[in-house]
């Protein structure tokens, strides 16, 4: 390699990057904001939380005996600890043209998204699971290297109108954490929901909104175009096609509901002008439902 | 030309276009307005969805009826639309402007300018020569028809005359020549001599009249009826009932012109004359200058009040008058009917009579005063006064004029007096010889039946003659009379009531007292009186109502007077002869208004101007307007204009606030910055002993004064234990004074004097022990300052400052010994005065002591010339700036300015320490005594 490419890649690189800390920084604060619990499996096993004192049986080696407790009587004792067992959690981040629409005032619902994203993966790291991004083609992994490379991928914008989630990495009996405005076909969701239900993965879906996409505070004669212009649908009075968007909305809405339902996921919907705490908590709790 | 009510328009064939308006308006909502373009992302959501109406979203009709306003507005604005438009009057040749130009146009003066102005106007667009004349003055010579642009710069020249126009406008219109149309602007009154006037013009070509239909109100003169005075006002065009306020105008006793009373006069419907009553008091009465229609501005409306108004104070005193008697044998009996008709009288004791100020005072046969009577008498005859004294009983047995002149007797008398005719005496009574022609009396007939039976005789004396104005058919003298400061002292040597003679039984009696003054003559003046007298005029009015004191007009014959006509050689206005006032009014007693008549051939139009107004500019910029509201309405709704722009409304309004806010906040800023400096002057003036000086505005001499106070600080700091900071210039309109012991105030020719609040400041710090040291700078005290302007100036400076009696530096003052033992006190120059307040009168030098036990306190001003601050001067580096005298002695001088300055300061500081008797030891010894 030679050196100039080297250093325009070190470039487009940092370049790349540049968000990331703040980004970073902004997600571990959100994580933050939600405390870690019920995380363990309800039964003894390899762990680092107290689950409870047995006495010692045959085939317990003689370095798990509690001293302290066994002192106290005849009896030795040894500590359990709850059993731990790392999830395999695939995130799916939509970067697609239409996630970048923004009402003036308000995030866009990409950054949304990218900011909920990276904080639910934090928050998962650090509860010890394994995350993966699905949008970047990222298997699951642990630690705060992974935090990193999906903090890195997670900046990546996409071709195309809409996104389609893609959960072929995830691996079974894991979870997946789909956020977009779902505003595209809906198809794609199905069949990687699907696919997802097939491998047994459940998960959750977020619907990132604009508020305007909820109000459509329009009127008079306009021309909508579409985030990357492939869509234009030319109105004379865009007033009139309230009542009939927004029923389309709700329409969509349940349809969703309704794929989530058959699959046994669950969905939420998360305007941009609302708090990204309160999204980040549903995500908690939805995640760590048992399935 | 169209012609619409009062709009014209050039091209009105351009009106087509507004039959184009409704297919615009079709047009116009046909076409929609253009489609906004949004990014959306639910576009997926929208699409399929077709609109429910195939119409496309109408523009609203507000928003169509705008355009339509602002395209017919241009139709109209293309037409050439025009305001009052001048009907096509036509006419060429010479025009003349007539104006009455009488007081009855004064009130709407400037209208009537704005009328001739736009005759002006449009005598220039028709190229027609113009010439405007004022028909109460005529212009000397013919008509000079001129450019309208030339007759229009001289109208501010034309003013309203406050008479009518005479037989002189007659005369004058007679002699014009040459064809001519006529515009006449009348004041609406008639008058004789109109029809003439207007015979005259219309010899020359066509007459137009312009007058205004409106109320025109007179005031007749003032007359007197049963002691009240009434003031006829008259009116035309009679109407419904009106009121009309007549205020009665003079001077209070202040001197101050103000309204004293005010009467309604109220017209009855139809009825053209009206009376206003003014129940005045005589003192009121007698200051009653004029009576004027209130709000009404001419002269018409204004009657001046002259000596006829007036009711003369007559003070009647007689001798022995608590003696019980007969009616009529009372000596004032016969002065009481003659007198009561038109004057006031007072009757009373004598002390209280005089301080009342009356007129005239009477004293029939009162032959002693007391002394003090006598004094007041005499101050009040020399201040004006007329003393009327009569003979009698007691005056003849009297001793008074007999050896002795008595001023208050024109002439000696003799003993006793003499009786003719009587039962014990010789001869026949005497009648009157004719009066002379000096005599004030002169023109009087003598009746045959007044007789004289006794009198008091006059002793014969050199100036006897000179003093008599009325004699006996034997030459004694009947009435002398002498001047006695500026009033005059008058004796009938006869009684007052017919005792004596038939003198006061006589219309003669009457006629005699008018003459000389002591009532007023009823009525006008008549012919023969007046005839050969010339009266000035004293006041005169103009058009508008104004008097105007004048004293460059020439006097005006007696006869000019008698039935008074204004006019040019006679304006209105008060007219002073040898002995009264008498007023020419603009209308007189007989005169009634009525309102010009014209021949119906005559068209008269009125006086409102209809000034031609294009209005296509007007036009164009509606339509422009409507313009730009329409981009405004069409960006609103089309979404363009939406929340962004509420937002940035907001914005705007909330700048607005904060300007406001910024604005009312501001003057609290600026006092608190204007009362940092203050505080830091303050600060600054009292760190420590500063010495000060006066501000004067002249740069070169403030620099001196600050240089010198600056050397002077030097010196001090250096051989004292005072050290001053550095000296500050005052300025004493701003600067507190109380901070600084000492003020140098170098005079200057051209000073401003300080303002009151300037100088009360001065004087409360000189009370509280400042003290202010003048120098004049020009070492010429010792001629007492008169004689340079800067002497002049301290004194004009020092005139209203509270400074005590002055005297020259005595040798033994303690300014000579503060610090350093000095007789002289130099500095550029040496002159030796200088001014200190005088010391006590009883200060007295106690024996054996070198000095006198002298006033406490500081010495408020010190007064000289000698430029001290020059000799003080040092600049920066210490060097002296200007020079003292010459070598040695030079430096001697300035050496010894520089322990005047010390022992200044000293003595500012210390006061009268050093007069302290303690210190003479000490003293002594230093004065190697």
């Amino acid at each position: 390699m030679s050196e100039a490419a080297a250093l325009s890649l070190r470039a487009g690189a940092e370049a790349l990057a540049a968000p990331l800390p703040p980004l970073m920084a902004e997600a571990s604060e959100l994580a933050a904001t939600v405390l870690l619990g019920e995380h363990g499996r309800r039964r003894p096993g390899t762990g680092d939380d107290f689950w409870q004192y047995r006495p010692a049986g045959p085939g317990d080696p003689a370095r798990r005996i509690d001293w302290r407790r066994s002192a106290r009587g005849d009896t030795p004792f040894v500590q359990d600890k709850e059993w731990q067992t790392a999830q395999s959690v695939m995130l799916w981040v939509d970067a697609a043209a239409s996630m970048g629409f923004a009402s003036a005032g308000q995030p866009a619902k990409a950054d949304r998204a990218r900011l909920l994203g990276l904080a639910a993966a934090i928050l998962l790291v650090r509860a010890g699971e394994r995350v993966g991004l699905a949008s970047a083609e990222l298997p699951p992994g642990a630690g705060r290297p992974a935090l990193e490379r999906i903090a890195a991928r997670l900046g990546e914008s996409h071709e195309g109108e809409h996104g389609a989630p893609d959960l072929s990495l995830a691996p079974p009996y894991g979870r997946a954490l789909l956020i977009s405005d779902f505003l595209g076909p809906l198809d794609a969701v199905e069949a990687a929901l699907a696919q997802a239900t097939d491998r047994h993965v459940r998960g959750v879906l977020l619907m990132v909104l604009d508020p305007e996409e909820e109000a459509f505070p329009f009127s008079g004669r306009t021309i909508f175009e579409s985030m990357a212009g492939t869509q234009r649908h030319e109105t004379l009075q865009a007033g009139d096609l309230r009542g009939r968007y927004l029923a389309r909305l709700a329409e969509r809405k349940a349809r969703l509901q309704d794929l989530a339902a058959l699959s046994g996921w669950q969905v939420s919907i998360h305007h941009t002008d609302r708090s990204a705490a309160q999204a980040l908590l549903w995500i908690h709790q939805a995640l760590g439902r048992r399935a | 030309m169209l012609t619409l009510g009062p709009l014209g328009f050039t091209a009105p064939w351009l009106l087509l276009g507004l039959a184009a308006l409704p297919v615009l308006w079709l047009i116009l909502r046909a076409v929609p307005p253009a489609p906004i373009r949004r990014r959306f992302p639910g576009v997926a959501l929208l699409l399929g969805l077709t609109d429910d109406e195939a119409q496309t979203d109408r523009t609203p009709w507000w928003l169509l009826l705008l355009r339509m306003a602002a395209v017919a507005a241009v139709i109209l604005a293309f037409a050439g639309p025009i305001l009052n438009p001048r009907a096509e009057e036509g006419g060429s040749g010479p025009l003349l402007v007539a104006l009455d130009a009488s007081w009855a146009d004064a009130r709407d003066w400037a209208q009537r300018i704005d009328r001739v102005e736009a005759l002006l106007d449009e005598a220039a667009t028709d190229g027609r020569p113009v010439f405007v004349a004022a028909l109460t003055d005529p212009p000397a010579g013919g008509a000079v028809f001129s450019d309208p642009a030339a007759a229009r710069s001289a109208l501010p020249a034309l003013e309203p005359k406050p008479w009518a126009p005479g037989t002189a406008a007659q005369d004058w219109a007679e002699a014009l020549e040459g064809g001519f149309d006529t515009i006449w602007l009348s004041d609406g009154l008639d008058r004789p001599g109109r029809a003439e006037l207007l015979a005259a013009f219309e010899a020359r070509g066509s007459v137009r009249v312009y007058q205004s239909p409106r109320q025109v109100l007179a005031l007749r003169p003032a007359t007197t009826e049963d002691g009240q005075v009434a003031v006829q006002a008259i009116r035309t065009p009679t109407g419904p009932e009106t009121e009309a306020r007549v205020a009665a105008i003079g001077l209070d006793p202040a001197g101050i012109e103000r309204q004293l009373a005010a009467a309604p006069a109220t017209f009855a419907a139809g009825e053209g004359v009206a009376t206003a009553a003014f129940d005045l008091p005589p003192e009121l009465r007698n200051r009653v200058t004029r009576f004027e229609v209130v709000g009404q501005r001419s002269a018409g409306a204004v009657t001046l009040a002259d000596d006829s108004l007036r009711r003369r104070e007559i003070a009647l005193v007689a001798g022995g008058s608590d003696e019980e008697g007969l009616e009529l044998l009372a000596p004032l009996y016969y002065l009481r009917n003659a007198l009561e008709p038109n004057a006031d009288l007072l009757e009373g004791p004598l002390s209280d009579l005089v301080p009342a100020n009356p007129d005239v005072i009477v004293l029939a046969d009162v032959a002693t005063l007391s002394e003090t009577e006598r004094a007041e008498v005499e101050d009040w005859v020399r201040g004006g006064g007329l003393l009327l004294r009569f003979a009698g009983p007691r005056l003849a047995a009297s001793d008074v004029g007999r050896t002795t002149e008595d001023v208050l007797m024109p002439v000696r008398l003799r003993a006793g007096g003499r009786n003719v005719g009587g039962a014990m005496s010789w001869g026949e009574p005497k009648t009157l010889a004719p009066f002379a022609e000096d005599s004030p009396f002169y023109g009087l007939a003598v009746p045959e039946d007044v007789t004289v039976g006794a009198q008091v005789m006059a002793q014969p004396d050199p100036s006897l003659a000179a003093s008599v104005i009325a004699q006996l058919s034997d030459g004694t003298p009947l009435v002398t009379r002498s001047a006695l400061g500026q009033g005059q002292v008058v004796l009938f040597h006869v009684t007052a009531n017919a005792e004596w003679s038939t003198l006061p039984l006589s219309g003669l009696f009457v006629r005699m007292l008018e003459r000389l003054s002591v009532s007023t003559r009823p009525g006008a003046a008549e012919i023969e009186e007046m005839e050969g007298t010339v009266w000035t005029p004293e006041e005169v009015l103009d058009a508008a109502g104004r008097l105007e004191r004048v004293d460059t007009m020439p006097g005006v014959p007696g006869e000019r007077l008698v039935a008074p006509e204004p006019g040019p050689d006679l304006p209105p206005g008060l007219y002073a002869g040898e002995d009264r006032r008498l007023a020419v009014n603009v209308i007189g007693a007989e005169d009634t208004l009525a309102p010009a008549a014209w021949p119906s051939r005559i068209p008269i139009e009125g006086l409102a101007v209809l000034r031609e107004l294009p209005l296509k500019g007007w036009l164009l910029a509606a339509a422009a307007a409507a313009l730009m509201i329409d981009v405004i309405a069409a960006l609103a709704l089309s979404g363009k204009l939406g929340r962004p722009a509420a937002r940035s409304a907001s914005r705007a309004a909330a700048l607005v606030l904060a300007v406001l806010a910024g604005g009312l906040s501001q003057p609290r800023e600026a006092r608190a910055q204007e009362s940092g400096p203050e505080d830091a002057f303050a600060v600054e003036a009292t760190e420590s002993v500063v010495l000060a000086h006066v501000l004067t505005g002249d740069p070169q001499v403030d620099e001196t004064a600050a240089a010198g106070l600056l050397g002077l600080s030097r010196v001090l700091a250096a051989r004292t234990s005072v050290e001053p900071a550095t000296p500050m210039g005052v300025d004493l309109e701003r600067d507190e004074l109380a901070f600084f012991p000492v003020l140098y105030w170098p005079v200057t020719a051209d000073q401003p004097i300080p303002s009151d609040a300037a100088y009360e400041k001065l004087n409360t710090y000189l009370r509280s022990g400042g003290m202010i040291l003048f120098d004049t700078r020009d070492a010429d005290l010792g001629g007492f300052g008169s004689q340079t302007p800067e002497g002049r100036k301290l004194q004009a400076l020092a005139l209203p400052l509270d400074i005590p009696p002055l005297e020259p530096v005595p040798e033994d003052h303690v300014l000579t010994r503060t610090f350093y033992l000095l007789q002289d006190f130099p500095g550029r120059y040496n002159s030796r005065d200088i001014w200190v307040e005088a010391s006590p009168p009883d200060a007295q030098a106690v024996e054996g002591m070198p000095f006198r036990n002298l006033n406490d306190g500081v010495t408020p001003v010190v007064v000289g010339g000698n430029d001290w601050a020059a000799a003080w001067a040092v600049g920066e580096n210490g060097s002296y700036l200007y020079p003292v005298g010459r070598g040695m002695a030079g430096e001697r001088q300035r050496e010894i300015a520089f322990r005047f300055g010390v022992n200044l300061v000293m003595h500012v500081l210390t006061g009268n320490y050093k007069s302290d008797q303690v210190h003479v030891p000490a003293l002594l010894e230093r004065l190697g005594q």
